[in-house]
């Protein structure tokens, strides 16, 4: 080790690296894994119930997902509505 | 009575290292403490505690019925009020029943115990998963470092899906962060996470900091817990993790790291 590099230090500082791994690592496992909540389905089915109510949809076009980061939870739910049905009419 | 888990998910951060000296400072203060090693197969707690020439009986004998649990237990020669209960050596980790264990934790109360430690393996299978099972309290062993955190997270989910408590829904385990092996030397050089940056990410309440350590491996060489190493730091760390842990206000220490002068890292003495 040089005079110089022992004087002022010239290390890799890793452990931001680490973190980041880390929060991407835990964030994704949350979501896979046992934190996704088991009222999840159920919430699928309502919303899907009640948009079918008003518009033509398939299970599949609606999707919920809970996501972590950070400090707060993100429920994310994506609908696609099919351009070329025609919408049903309200009962 | 209430029984804690000394648990991680990986390999080698502490567990045993840390169930030594969490046991023999709760008996150090009075408490009827027994500590188990659920490492069934990989018996090391009595290494750890000094008491390997004295074990007869061991958790398995008395889970299948050949030997007592008053038969099994061993007392420990540091403290008063603190018993052993060694692993078998032989017998694989299939041993350890439900009712086995449900079994000696029910004669421990019978019996006027205050604190159950439970030794837990690494891992999430059978032995770890026993360990865990009736805790009323979890030590959450990690270290440093990117495989030992994610690993407690694994282990934070299976608490909260597969203990007693939780499959009862009853109130949930408390859990407890212990960072060990810590460099704050390291931390300060931004080479290692931080403990705020591991409690951050695991957002479990801090019950302490272990330095890295040469005293662990020599109470290790002579079968005493760390925690009985008057004047070192990691007992002093542990002694304080005793007292947070029985509700009392200690600031943390060890985790701060002064430069050395410029006059000494010109001229060496590391
Ligand atoms: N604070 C520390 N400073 C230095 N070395 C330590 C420290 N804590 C533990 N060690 C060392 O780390 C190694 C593993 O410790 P220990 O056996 O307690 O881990 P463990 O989690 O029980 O391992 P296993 O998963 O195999 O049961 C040992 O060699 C021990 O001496
Ligand atoms: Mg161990």
């Amino acid at each position: 080790m040089s005079l110089l590099t022992r004087l002022f230090g010239e290390k890799k500082k890793t452990a931001a690296i680490a973190k980041e791994r880390l929060q991407l690592i835990i964030a994704r496992e949350h979501v896979d894994g046992k934190a996704s909540p088991d009222f999840l389905p159920a919430l699928q089915k309502e919303l899907l119930d009640v948009i079918s109510k008003y518009v033509k949809i398939a299970p599949e076009d609606i999707k919920v997902q809970l996501e972590r980061q950070d400090n707060l939870e993100i429920l994310e739910v994506n609908i696609i509505l099919n351009e070329t049905s025609p919408p049903s009419r309200p009962q | 009575m209430r029984i804690v888990v000394v648990t991680s998910g990986k390999g080698g951060v502490g567990k045993t290292t840390t169930s030594a000296a969490f046991a023999s400072g709760l008996a150090l203060r009075g408490f009827k403490t027994a500590v188990i090693d659920f490492d069934v197969g990989l018996r090391n707690l009595d290494l750890i505690m000094g008491c390997e020439r004295r074990v007869v009986y061991d958790f398995v004998n008395v889970i299948q019925g050949d030997a007592k649990l008053t038969q099994a237990l061993i007392k420990d020669k540091h403290a008063d009020t603190l018993y052993i209960l060694p692993a078998s050596q032989t017998k694989d980790k299939e041993a350890l029943t439900e009712e086995g264990v449900e079994k000696v934790m029910r004669e421990l109360e019978a019996m006027g115990f205050d604190y159950v430690v439970c030794d837990s393996p690494a891992g999430i299978e059978r032995g770890a998963l026993m360990a865990l099972l009736f805790a009323d309290e979890a030590v959450v062993v990690t270290n440093p470092e990117v495989s030992s955190v994610r690993d407690s997270d694994r282990i934070l989910g299976i608490l909260q899906s597969k203990s007693r408590r939780a499959i009862e829904g009853r109130e949930p385990v408390k859990e407890h962060l212990l960072v060990t092996r810590y460099s704050a030397k390291r931390v300060e050089e931004g080479e290692m996470l931080s403990y705020k940056d591991i409690q951050e990410l695991l957002r479990v309440p801090l019950i302490g900091v272990i330095p890295e350590s040469e005293a662990v491996l020599h109470a290790s060489n002579q079968g005493v817990p760390a925690i009985h190493l008057k004047g070192t730091d990691v007992a002093e760390a542990y002694a304080d993790v005793v007292s947070r842990f029985l509700g009392e206000d200690k600031p943390l220490r060890f985790v701060s790291y002064e430069k050395p002068s410029l006059i000494k890292r010109l001229f060496g003495s590391t």
